[in-house]
């Protein structure tokens, strides 16, 4: 029913762009902008969408909600192939290869130059900026919302084992937690072990210590690259986990438990997490009268010099096939986005951290991390540019990595559930990863990535 | 003169029937043929272009051990469910169908369930067995650890049966109260003359006399158990943990629309199509064979 639904969402919204989009005379330019987030967020954007709109005259941005950024990929795509695509769709970090081999996109930078829009692309973070450019460095599309994830940790209960910082080493965390545990604290730290957890827990941490997930860095160097986090440091990091969990020093929580991660640490049920920068104005606005907490860098083991985290969320990439005025549209909607005083009406209404250099200034001048509900946003950007991005913390390029996310979800609730050893999960999730990637590449013969 | 209306050419017959056979064409055999296509084919997703690979796709499908679990993941569902969605709906119609007291309100209470969609009647279970928010926190709180939908594989099943079989209770409860009560009462009257009581009455009379829509619901709900779980998983349980929910109809979605593996999906699901056409020629040429048709 679902999969029926969107396809009629699709349908209704490709046929509601193509009536609007035929032109009249003194009207604006229309085009349509499909973006995957929902909620709260999505009346955010909305706004920004209407802030566009009200700051010219010559063109009208119709935004359109597709609920998640799984539909959004999956109605853009049912779109593009009835010729019916938005001009500008909002794509998530893991989507990234599959759109540079579509070949249904115009390239970003080109688009700008065409338009005449000069884009600093130096003023982006690197760590940002990396992520999404080519191999040479070109970008094909505007990162948009962006967010790192960062250790959250509640200063009342580390005050009680006589700590005023948050623990850097991963050492310092297993002798802080089973303190935690000694000082009566039932739930020391929460995790959860489900497809979205690879990010904090497997991508993230890769990045941090100057792993790599998989070979050709990453997948940056070509289609056949393969993973290799079956034997890289990840499997002493899940190996500690388990035993924390085995020892009762980390508990599992999950919207299907019955509470979520971020829940449980507001309410002050669990004392650490690490999720992304995103929720710190959910725990703000959900905590538990009272508490003090704080945030920091996702810790590394000992001795690891500390490499740049990785941005998630999402880009905008401009779809091929419309019109010379939708592009003169969509180019100057970019340009409305890549505004710092866009970044901090950005940044104050979501958690999402600013994406330029000129941006994280402007919202510092401002006063904006001076303050209470959003001090301590300013650690994200410190984590995101802990140094210059390796060959191997630019990012993650694999084909269909949300399957592979998928089946590092499942090796660790199987390794949790102690059906298979640390090992032998991670040598599957490698063996099915790799099966997909071989997929992906069969589905692609002979071309590269940009 | 003959006075019956006859149709001298057999064009015009069919043409009475061209509405309804373009109808089956365009939403049955044209996208059926097309995944037929798409299975034997490689698809990038943007439509890009395809590769012909022949059965390359079944063999990788068949020689994967994930996908052979999801067949039984499927199996499993199926059987525990269709059997407790059917007897306990038996056991409420013939009860219902006794006029105890306070039965027309079961009458009416009991359909309610099918008319609640799976999704929002997915989101309530998940809350009722919650293990640390909902009714069975309760439980766990008396048996630590007892519950953990979260890790133990066998009470995230139980959890999506339970989801399946309460909604299905509802849709096969009308069907066997409506065989009830087509039931002659002089048969039943007459039987209760003879001396036999409720239970004797029961399987003598009752059960043979709605073997057919035991069978009837048999099908369907097999069927539906292989179709209709989806939105009870994908809220439920996502397929998790460690895949022990991955039913083979939620695989299918997982891989076409979140892994863009379209050609994949195809293959499967023309897999699952093959196997619920099996399984009903089976109980058409064997369970049918029992049934009495009055």
């Amino acid at each position: 029913m679902t999969i029926i639904k969107r396809g009629l969402a699709a349908l209704a919204a490709g046929a509601l762009s193509t009536a609007l989009a035929i032109p009249a005379f003194a009207e604006p330019v229309k085009f349509d902008f499909w973006f995957g987030l929902s909620g709260d967020l999505a009346r955010v954007v909305d706004t920004l969408c209407k802030n566009f709109n009200a700051s010219q005259m010559d063109y009208e941005v119709v935004c359109t909600s597709q609920g998640n950024y799984d539909a959004t990929l999956q109605n853009t795509i049912a779109a593009f192939r009835a010729g019916k695509q938005p001009a500008v769709v909002q794509v998530y970090d893991v989507g990234t290869a599959t759109m540079m081999l579509s070949g249904a996109y115009k390239p970003a930078d080109k688009l700008m130059e065409e338009n005449g829009y000069k884009i600093d692309y130096a003023d982006y973070f690197p760590g940002i900026a990396r992520y999404y450019a080519t191999s040479k460095g070109e970008m094909l599309s505007f990162p948009f919302n962006s967010s790192t994830p960062l250790m959250y940790w509640n200063k009342d209960a580390f005050a009680k084992i006589g700590k005023t910082e948050a623990p850097k080493t991963w050492e310092d965390v297993g002798a802080d937690l089973k303190a935690l545990k000694d000082a009566g604290y039932e739930c020391p730290m929460a995790i959860n072990i489900s497809a979205n957890e690879s990010w904090q827990i497997m991508e993230q941490f890769s990045a941090i210590h100057n792993q790599p997930i998989a070979t050709k860095n990453n997948g940056y160097d070509g289609l056949d690259a393969r993973l290799e986090v079956n034997k890289t440091k990840f499997v002493q990091y899940v190996t500690d986990l388990k035993k924390w969990y085995d020892a009762g020093l980390i508990k599992i929580k999950s919207k299907d438990l019955g509470q979520d991660m971020v829940q449980a640490f507001a309410t002050g049920t669990c004392q650490v997490i690490m999720t992304s920068v995103g929720d710190h104005g959910t725990v703000g606005k959900t905590q538990k009268e009272g508490m003090n907490w704080d945030v920091a860098e996702l810790p590394v083991y000992a001795g690891t010099e500390r490499k740049n985290s990785l941005v998630g969320g999402a880009s905008l990439w401009v779809l091929s096939g419309k019109s010379d005025a939708e592009y003169k549209g969509a180019a100057a909607f970019l340009n409305f986005i890549h505004d710092p005083k866009t970044a901090l009406f950005w940044s104050t209404n979501t958690g999402y951290i600013p994406v330029t250099k000129s941006g994280f200034e402007y919202l510092k001048s401002q006063g904006f991390y001076d303050k209470a509900p959003y001090k301590g946003r300013e650690t994200a950007i410190a984590s995101l540019t802990a140094s210059e991005p390796t060959e191997i913390t630019r990012g993650v390029r694999l084909g269909n990595f949300t399957q592979i996310r998928a089946e590092f979800g499942t090796q660790m609730q199987a390794i949790f559930a102690n059906k298979v050893s640390v090992q032998e999960g991670l040598d599957t999730l490698v063996k099915n990863g790799d099966a997909i990637l071989d997929r992906f590449q069969q589905t692609y013969p002979g071309k590269t990535l940009p | 003169m003959e006075k019956r209306v006859t149709f001298s050419r057999s064009t015009i017959g069919i043409l009475f029937a061209v509405p309804q056979l373009l109808l089956i064409f365009t939403f049955f055999y044209w996208p059926a043929g097309q995944a037929v296509y798409w299975s034997l084919t490689l698809q990038q997703p943007w439509g890009g272009g395809n590769i012909w690979v022949g059965l390359d796709n079944f063999r990788s499908i068949l020689s994967n051990a994930d996908y052979w679990n999801s067949i039984t993941a499927s199996l499993i569902f199926a059987a525990i469910s269709t059997g407790l969605a059917m007897v306990i709906a038996l056991v409420l119609a013939a009860l219902t169908d006794r006029q105890l007291a306070g039965s027309w309100l079961y009458r009416v209470v009991l359909i309610w369930p099918y008319g609640i969609a799976a999704p929002a009647l997915a989101l309530a279970f998940r809350f009722i067995l919650a293990p640390e928010a909902g009714f069975m926190a309760v439980v766990n709180r008396v048996w630590p650890g007892f519950w953990d939908p979260g890790l133990d594989g066998a009470d995230a099943m139980a959890s999506i049966i339970v989801a399946f079989s309460w909604k299905y209770v509802g849709y096969n409860f009308i069907f066997f109260l409506a065989a009830f009560q087509a039931i002659p009462r002089s048969l039943m009257e007459a039987a209760a003359m003879d001396g036999s009581g409720v239970l004797r009455r029961f399987w003598d009379i009752q059960f043979p006399l709605i073997t057919p829509t035991i069978f009837f619901l048999l099908v369907i709900n097999i069927t539906e158990s292989f179709q209709d779980s989806f939105g009870i998983v994908d809220i439920m349980t996502s397929g998790g943990p460690a895949n022990a929910t991955n039913l083979m109809v939620y695989k299918i979605y997982s891989d076409g629309f979140k892994g863009l593996d379209y050609s994949g999906a195809a293959a499967q699901s023309i897999i699952l199509m093959v196997l619920i056409v099996a399984l009903t020629i089976v109980q058409f040429r064997f369970i049918e064979r029992r049934v009495h048709y009055r």
